[in-house]
Formats: C-alpha cells, structure tokens, sequence
C-alpha cells in the first residue's frame, strides 16, 4: 500500500509540475462576485447598471440572442420598466401586406435586437471580426467572469517591439493580445443614473454581473433549491443509514 | 412446462394475475428471497447505483426530447430554451448532463470492483461480458448525445471520433461516410446520431435485463470470493440488501445533488457554450472527461491505425479478461501482488486520464506511453503469469466462518459456527 500512496503522490506532484507549461502568458484578474459562492446571489443593482451598459455600449455590435425582454425581470425590473424599455427598441416584426419584411416596436416576448442581420453583415461592419453573442460568453470563455473583466480592463500600450496588427488592439488578457473589439469602456463612458461612480473598474464590474446573469439566469433558484435538496437529502441518508442499521442488527457480519 | 402457475399469494386480485402471469412470484423469488452473500461491502451497491442512474438518465432524457430540435439550424437554441423558457428546463438538463458522468463515475467504480473481487471469473464469465457490451452500448450513447447541443466541442469532438474510422484499411472511409450521412459532421450526422441516442438506452435496458438474469443465475461473488456454501452464507435480499443498497443511493443523489446545483458546469467545456462552426477548429479538441484515459490512448502513438487499434483494444481485451486471469482465487483480499499491480492499473489509468487532458507534447507522451504500456500488460502478461507464480493467502472456509469466527475480532468460542442461524 506505501508504494502505492507514494506513486499517487507522486502522480500528483507531476500534473501540479507540468500546469504551468500549458498556462497561457494571460493576465486573469481576480475579482470578487456577488454570486461566484454557493450561496451567492446576483447583485441586482450592479446587473441593472451593467444592463444599462449594455443597452447603451455593448448593444451596438453584440447581440444577445437567447434572452427576451420579458427576462429583464430577473434582474429586478418591474413589467412597466420592460414595457416601456422594450417599446424604445425597434425589431424586425414578420411581413407587411406586400410580403416585405417590416419592423415594429419591441415587447416583452420580443427577442432582444440583434445590431446585424447576419454574420457576414456584421464582419463586414468590424474589419473581419464578428462579434460574438453575449447570451452565454461568461460560460464559454476560460475564466468566466474574471476573464471577461480582464478583457474589458486589459486594453493597453503594446510592449516595446510587440507589432499590432492593421485594426487590431492590443489586450493584456486576450489570447494573442490582439482583439478586434476596440476599448469599449473608459472612466466615465456611461452615466449612471443611481449615483455610483462610473470608473472604468466598476463598468467592468457592472456589465461583468449583468452577463454572468444573462448566461445563467437560472442560478440563484438552482442554488437556493440545492440547499434544500442538498439538506434533504443528507437527512435522509442518515435516516436509511440508520434504518440499515436496525435491519441488519440481528445479523453477525 | 404448460399449465397455470401455483401461486400463493393471498390477495385474490394478486392471486389471480399471478396464477396466469407469474410476475409476482418472481419478483418475490429474485428481489425478496433471492440469497444473497451476507458479507458484500459498499462496493457491491454500484450496480444498483448504475440501474437507478440509467432511470434517471432515460426519465429526463425523454421529457428533454419533448423540447429539443435535431437540427443544425436549431439544436444549439433549443437548447437554450430549455435551459431559460421551459419549466425547471434547467434542472432536467442538468441532471441529464451530470447524470451522465454520475453514471461513468458508478459504472467505473463497478467494474474495478470486478476486477478487484475477480467477478470475472468461472461461472460469471458470460455475465461479465455482457458487463463490457453494456460498456460499450454506454460509451456510444454517451458520444452520441455530447454531440445533440451542437456546440464547438459537440461538433468537432463528433468529427475526430467518426475520422478514426477511416483509420481501418478499404472500408475504412465508407465507414465514416456512412456515420456522417454525407461527407462531412452535419445536419444527417445529427439527425441520426439523435436516433441512436434515444434508441441505444432501451437497447441497454435489454443487454441489463440479460446482465441480471445471468447474475441470478449464477449468484453474486462477494469480497473473499469463495462460494456460498450453506443457507448461513446468505441473506434474503430483501430487507437486508434493500436496506443497504439505499443508503448508497442516498449518498449517491446527494453526490449528484451537489454537481446539479452547486457545479452544473464543472465537468464541462467551455467552448461547448460556442455554437458549432465548421470553419473554426478550437485550439484544443478534448472528449469528456470520462473518455479521456481512452483518448490518450489513442494518441500515445504516432500511427493512427496503431492508435486507433489500441483504442478499441483497450476495451475489447476485457472481453476475453476471464480467460487470460490464470489465478483461480478470486478475490484480491488474497492475493497481494496481484493487488498490488490492480492498483498500479488503476494509477496507469487516472495518469492516462490526466495526459488525455494534455496536448501530446513533452512529458505527457512519455507518460500516455507509460501508461498504455501498463495498461495492456496488466491483462496480457502480468495477469497470464502472475496466476502461476503468485502463491494466494489461505482462503477461508466459508463467508460465515470467518464473519462469525471474527475478522480481526478477539478469539470465539470454537463451536460458534455451528450455532444455528436465526431466522431473520
């Protein structure tokens, strides 16, 4: 058994070695999020603020194509708010009386509105690069949420002798460090209208909770049912374990 | 034999539903009274642990069949609208998706304990290989639904696997023209790998059926490995096994539990969340993390066809394990360097694993070389010579011998095993 332990360990020790040769010479921020615990819950107020950011930044490239309106209440909006946002917003709305395709004023069942109408149209638009969906980018990026603020905070001078491309930006947390998207947020690019300070940092933050909500509406009802199922079930296990026990009391084993 | 079955249930109804159609009678005699050793560990609740993964698989499976498009153009979105508009959608693809690697983690577990406790050996021959057919049957269905959310790693996961086909000489190709449905992963590869996925748990529910009809049979091997000798060998599997099996799937539902609520994602890749894009490659295409040890088999060779032989021969080579275990003790309890060098397999495995996450450079090639090198020998050399040269521990004379007789446990009186068994 010793040489047993001692060839896990030493099996161990190899993986922990040989991490660092396959890590990525990326900058990965460490944030703290209001809902990264199992316990944690979606700061509502940073996801509304990073809404807003969205609406009036991100909104111009990115879709958000698997999300309604009408889901905007989970981020606390009440059914006037998404009315009356969604009625702002102009979407393609089936085919007129000639059979021309028409628009019309968004409502809450409404998709959210794409900027382009397809894939070609918006690499067309962004020098090649298509901007990706912004429904589930915090899941399908290694690193999440901190990988996202990276990139929102990682714009920068390129060092000494790094050549950037034609269009190109150069970005301390992209793989490659160079990004098509140019820097979308600054110190001070958005207003809030509740009175907190609009640092590049807290933007980052805001629309960083917004997305994370937007991959993953569901989690704050998944996490509080775990509990409960979780507590459950850890009861009954104790339950049917003592039940066996009680069982096999006659039995010498 | 013709003529109505004698029943004795009490209940008329019962009675008379017995009397023409046996059913009760034989769920009394093979869940109820069957005997069972009275010395199984929690080791032996995996296979029950599997049959209660495969109902949840197929429960949730079906109502997110009720939901999802096999279609190129929508499957990635129907997806999504589960996960946001359908009721506790979320939940049944969670579990569905978990579900799956709890049911690798079980199945995994079951079959070392095969190998540790010998279940491999006469007269389960026939019972453990329909064991590695129902392995296999898993393994597909599992390929097959990783590719239905036709994400990134979906799509060009399906497209390495279904190229290894093209690895074997002259049908090779057709082979792989044939699991596409054209010349490329796309919409008729989809399509009918979603038939397969529905299809292959019912077909796996006939090769289990099969599995336990041999197990009841033969009746089950226990942890020192010796055959029931007496009626004092056993238990009524009901309420003793019943019991304990439930507290296993009560663990287990709580281990599942927490991966379904607290980590959904965990065991998963993130480039599966990018809808499949044919122009672009990921930078790294990995399996699931249970397919891994087989991947970097696969890859510890620089020949494909070498590679893809291995593969598949890591797996088909437990079929004829029976027959290349030359020891006729069973359980490993009694044979130490037997177990010793099951251990080092499992090891060769968890390392093999940790190189299929790896790009096949530097030290990861030595190691999946390493490996794989350790994995076959175990079955073709060490097993064959070890059963020859290993002399095995005393075995005892019987299960309740050494259970009455005290494991570890201060000194009996001599005549202890002759008492008589109470009757539970």
């Amino acid at each position: 058994m010793r040489t047993m332990h001692s060839l896990l360990a030493g099996a161990f020790a190899a993986t922990l070695l040989a991490a660092p040769a396959v890590a990525q010479e990326i900058e990965m921020p460490h944030q703290k999020w209001s809902f990264e615990n199992p316990f944690g819950t979606y700061d509502l107020a940073a996801a509304q603020r990073g809404f807003q950011i969205y609406a009036q930044v991100c909104s111009n490239c990115h879709s958000l194509q698997y999300l309604h309106y009408r889901d905007l209440s989970g981020i606390g909006l009440d059914a006037d708010q998404i009315k009356a946002f969604a009625a702002g917003v102009t979407v393609p709305d089936g085919t007129d009386d000639q059979g021309q395709p028409k628009e019309g004023p968004a409502t809450p069942a409404s998709q959210f509105r794409s900027p382009f109408p397809n894939s070609k149209a918006a690499a067309a638009a962004n020098n090649g690069g298509i901007p990706p969906d912004l429904s589930l980018i915090v899941n399908a990026r290694e690193g999440g949420p901190n990988y996202i603020y990276g990139i929102l905070t990682g714009y920068a001078d390129p060092p000494e002798g790094f050549k950037v491309g034609d269009g190109l930006y150069y970005n301390k947390t992209f793989p490659g460090h160079q990004i098509h998207m140019p820097q979308p947020l600054r110190d001070g690019t958005v207003d809030y209208t509740d009175g907190t300070g609009n640092s590049l940092d807290q933007q980052a933050h805001d629309v960083v909770t917004f997305l994370s909500w937007a991959a993953n509406p569901e989690a704050v009802e998944r996490k509080q049912m775990g509990v409960r199922i979780v507590l459950f079930l850890v009861f009954l296990t104790g339950l049917t374990y003592a039940v066996k026990r009680k069982v096999w009391a006659d039995v010498e084993h | 034999m013709v003529g109505l079955h004698k029943s004795e249930f009490a209940n008329p109804v019962i009675n008379w539903i017995d009397t023409r159609l046996p059913v009760f009678t034989m769920i009394q005699k093979e869940y109820g009274e069957f005997p069972t050793p009275k010395n199984f560990n929690y080791f032996w609740n995996f296979g029950a642990l599997a049959m209660i993964n495969l109902v949840i698989m197929i429960a949730t499976g079906i109502f997110l069949a009720m939901n999802y498009q096999p279609n190129s153009e929508l499957a990635f979105g129907s997806i999504q609208h589960i996960m946001r508009d359908v009721n506790y959608g979320w939940l049944l693809r969670y579990i569905h998706q978990n579900g799956a690697s709890m049911f690798f983690i079980v199945t995994y577990i079951h079959i070392f304990r095969g190998l540790y406790y010998g279940s491999y050996k006469a007269p389960r021959e026939l019972l453990w290989m329909l064991g590695v057919v129902i392995l296999i049957i898993m393994m597909a269905t599992a390929f097959m639904g990783y590719v239905l959310p036709w994400g990134q790693m979906s799509y060009w996961g399906a497209t390495v696997i279904t190229n290894l086909f093209s690895a074997f000489p002259v049908v090779g190709p057709k082979i792989v023209t044939l699991l596409w449905g054209g010349f490329s992963v796309d919409n008729p590869t989809l399509n009918r790998f979603y038939s397969l996925h529905y299809l292959l748990p019912f077909l796996l529910v006939g090769v289990i059926f099969l599995h336990v009809v041999a197990l009841h049979l033969t009746g089950s091997n226990n942890p020192l490995g010796i055959d029931v000798k007496s009626p004092q060998d056993t238990l009524p599997f009901h309420p003793y096994y019943t019991a304990k099996d439930s507290v296993g799937i009560c663990v287990f539902l709580v281990v599942l539990s927490v991966l379904v609520f607290f980590a959904p994602n965990y065991l998963g890749d993130p480039n599966n969340f990018i809808p499949a894009n044919p122009l672009q490659t990921p930078a790294d295409i990995v399996p699931e993390w249970y397919f891994l040890p087989y991947y970097a088999i696969l890859r510890s060779v620089p020949d494909k066809l070498t590679g893809v032989c291995l593969m598949f021969g890591s797996i088909l080579v437990l079929f004829v394990l029976p027959w290349l275990d030359t020891s006729k003790v069973r359980s490993a309890r009694f044979r130490p360097l037997y177990r010793i060098t099951l251990l080092l397999w499992v090891v060769a495995v968890v390392v093999l694993g940790v190189c299929g996450a790896n790009k096949p450079q530097g030290i990861w090639v030595l190691l999946s070389r390493a490996g794989t090198l350790y994995y076959f020998a175990q079955f073709l050399v060490i097993m064959p010579i070890l059963g020859k040269l290993e002399r095995p521990l005393p075995l005892p004379e019987s299960i309740s011998h050494p259970v009455i007789g005290g494991r570890g446990g201060g000194p009996l009186p001599s005549g202890a095993a002759a008492k008589p068994m109470e009757k539970a």
